[in-house]
């Protein structure tokens, strides 16, 4: 199965060839490299910017404007933040022009922590992301899902900003993208370059169809009737993890809620969900104040607090100013599988 | 496009011909007019912040005159700053459309109301949303003239901004793209120095001489010109147009213009004593007994007549209605479950 960072090259490839993309660009994303997590490798319109994510952006925003279709890369979600007024004019023009104008434009950034990244490898910007009104905003976290939020993103007439988890672009897939060989190893022959000198080397593509997972539909990765768990990207396989140990040992139904899309959000799944099961845990890894889950929380209170059993909880990042590059200070800062556990513990255990 | 040409006069004007230079003066006075209409409306409480071009119509209405207007790449992209009022009017923008944002009504052709004046966008010319943050627009340049670059044709990106904002890391932006070795691009960097950013004269914090020399740097066509003289706004940039339409390469164009109702109603908006480049023009066209000063005075009635008579309809125009603010906020309607509330 391919992993995620081979289904969003393979998503762009589709696009490419199919969506009308002919500029995919930002540092390293051209030959030779094909960016610094190999999203960009072989790709035909793939190539070089200036280290300038000011003119990154910017040329994605004027590009967009005159109907083109590109794909931007950002190198690290944490190099973001001296765009944001960019982002932010990206993410206004269509309501500012009084509907006038499309700005169809992706911008893909690896996000969070996992890869002991230190301080600027590690950051989330989901709470930034949904502040800017008019950006969609989506984050898989399976290579599937990738691949179909990626030909979504590229379709729409709107700024997508696409968030890669860091920590899961290298995990294999359990689905097969429509198209993908079924061994692994004959898509790693064909798509991944090789160590050393690549210059005369060209992808051979499988012939991959289209897969387009609509922007603002959530999914139920592990259906459950005792607790409800939101999340997404990096936490979403281990939160599905514990809820599955959970089944397995008989100590739980949880109902796993992989939002895929933050800005617009499934509002009807997510509050299906609670509905069912009256527990609720909204998971991420951004910091705990001024929380994207903190939104999602108080609008569960304002519209479900009747159907609630037990008041709902959050489980984020502690609100320090970076993530520290010791595991023991990482692991302090950010999520760990064990709080999961022990949070969704707590949430079934509470007397109704 | 370029007017044809027909020397009538030779002397200041060069081989512009008379009809040309009174469409130039008649444009100019509209601007002129216009802004002065905005400003007041300011003042009397019918529209709210004002900032505009009054001073930079010589250099704006040569522009506008000149730019291969339509939509789509195989037309010229502009990415404008505030102060291009006379520009959008060469173009035949009409003034009532800038009252309309002044007085921020439903009408308002460019931002529904939403936006402070002057700040344009017209997507079938190719006229991108002018923003308030300045030099942004430097940066969306990139995009529009690799555009231009990718597209068979002779069009160009045409961007415009102030001497403050060249301080930004945009402008600089501008620069390293527009002259890659990879892909150089047909891009007209315009900067209009009127030797302030707001209230802080550009002496006290650029060391540049000129603001030209920038291009020194990547060996660009650059030129520092008097942007209060039409003749010589318009052959610059008849030149540097066709400079970028012929090489698809950039040029950097320094115009140095008067600023004649400071920066903004921020400050007062009252006429300073700088040079007025109708005023300039007015002077040699007379000299060389192209027009009288009763063919100006009736330029200026009819302009008059004119926004007095836009001024008049646009009172009559509704607000918008408060459900718009929902419009556009992305391209396609909004799902019904995104959050309206604005609270609990």
């Amino acid at each position: 199965m391919a992993n995620m960072v081979q289904a969003i090259r393979l998503a762009l490839h589709y696009g490419e060839e199919n969506l009308g993309v002919k500029e995919i660009f930002g540092e390293d994303v051209g030959p030779p490299l094909g960016g610094v997590f190999t999203a960009t490798q072989g790709l035909r319109t793939a190539w070089n910017s200036p280290l300038d994510e000011r003119g990154i952006v910017g040329a994605a925003m004027g590009l967009a404007w005159a109907g083109f279709r590109p794909v931007a890369e950002i190198q690290f979600v944490d190099y973001i933040f001296n765009v944001i007024d960019l982002l932010k004019l990206a993410a206004n023009a269509t309501w500012t022009s009084g509907g006038r104008y499309k700005t169809p434009m992706v911008v893909m950034t690896p996000t969070g922590s996992g890869i002991h990244g230190s301080i600027y490898h590690s950051h989330s910007f989901d709470s930034i992301a949904t502040k800017l009104h008019g950006m969609k905003v989506v984050c898989p976290s399976t290579p599937l899902d990738a691949y179909g939020l990626m030909i979504s993103a590229i379709k729409d007439d709107n700024p997508v900003l696409f968030l890669k988890p860091k920590a899961l672009l290298r995990v294999k897939g359990e689905e097969l993208i429509p198209g993908e060989p079924s061994d692994e190893k004959e898509l790693r022959s064909m798509i991944d370059a090789p160590i050393g000198d690549r210059s005369q080397w060209k992808p051979r593509w499988p012939d991959v169809k289209e897969y387009a997972i609509p922007i603002g539909q959530g999914k139920i990765s592990k259906p459950g009737a005792d607790a409800t768990v939101v999340t997404h990207g990096r936490l979403a396989p281990v939160a599905l993890e514990v809820a599955k140990a959970f089944a397995a040992a008989g100590t739980g139904d949880v109902e796993v809620v992989d939002m895929r899309s933050l800005v617009p959000y499934d509002w009807e799944l997510i509050k299906s969900s609670i509905k069912k099961t009256g527990r609720v845990l909204f998971l991420n890894e951004e910091t705990e104040i001024t929380n994207f889950g903190e939104h999602l929380f108080r609008r569960t209170v304002d519209e479900l607090f009747y159907d609630l059993k037990v008041r709902p909880r959050l489980l984020c990042g502690k609100a320090t100013p970076g993530i520290g590059l010791s595991p023991v200070l990482e692991y302090a800062i950010v999520p760990q599988k064990t709080d999961v556990e022990r949070a969704l513990r707590e949430l079934l255990d509470e007397p109704a | 496009m370029a007017q044809s040409s027909v020397a009538v006069s030779g002397g200041p004007f060069g081989t512009m011909d008379k009809a040309l230079l009174l469409k130039i003066h008649a444009l100019m006075v509209r601007a002129r007019v216009l802004e002065e209409r905005c400003i007041k409306m300011g003042r009397t409480g019918e529209g709210y912040f004002w900032i505009g071009g009054p001073g930079e119509e010589a250099f704006n209405v040569s522009l506008g005159l000149q730019v291969k207007k339509g939509q789509g790449p195989r037309y010229d992209y502009l990415n404008l700053h505030y102060r291009n009022s006379a520009t959008l009017l060469a173009m035949g923008a009409a003034t009532i459309d800038s009252i309309r944002q002044m007085r921020t009504v439903a009408t308002d052709p460019y931002t529904k109301g939403r936006n402070f004046v002057n700040h344009y966008c017209v997507p079938e010319w190719n006229v991108v949303p002018v923003t308030s943050t300045i030099e942004t627009q430097y940066s969306s340049a990139i995009g529009t003239a690799i555009a231009n670059a990718r597209t068979p044709g002779d069009a160009v990106t045409i961007v415009t901004g102030g001497d403050g904002g060249t301080a930004e890391g945009d402008f600089h932006s501008c620069l390293v793209w527009a002259n890659r070795p990879v892909l150089p691009l047909p891009i007209l960097i315009i900067v209009v120095n009127n030797h302030y950013a707001i209230s802080v004269p550009e002496a006290t914090q650029h060391g540049e001489k000129k603001i030209s020399d920038w291009g020194k740097v990547f060996g660009m066509a650059a030129k520092t010109i008097d942007g209060n003289d039409v003749a010589e706004s318009y052959a610059a940039i008849q030149e540097a147009l066709a400079y970028c339409r012929k090489e698809r390469k950039p040029y950097l164009l320094e115009a140095v213009c008067s600023r004649l109702h400071g920066h903004s109603s921020a400050s007062g908006a009252n006429r300073v004593n700088e040079p007025d480049c109708i005023a300039i023009f007015e002077e040699k066209l007379a000299a060389q007994g192209i027009a009288k000063k009763e063919d100006f005075d009736k330029v200026w009635t009819q302009a008059l007549a004119e926004v007095d008579a836009a001024h008049q309809q646009v009172k009559k125009e509704p607000y918008p209605a408060p459900d718009t603010i929902w419009d556009g906020v992305y391209f396609e309607s909004l799902p019904s479950s995104y959050p309206r509330k604005g609270g609990s």
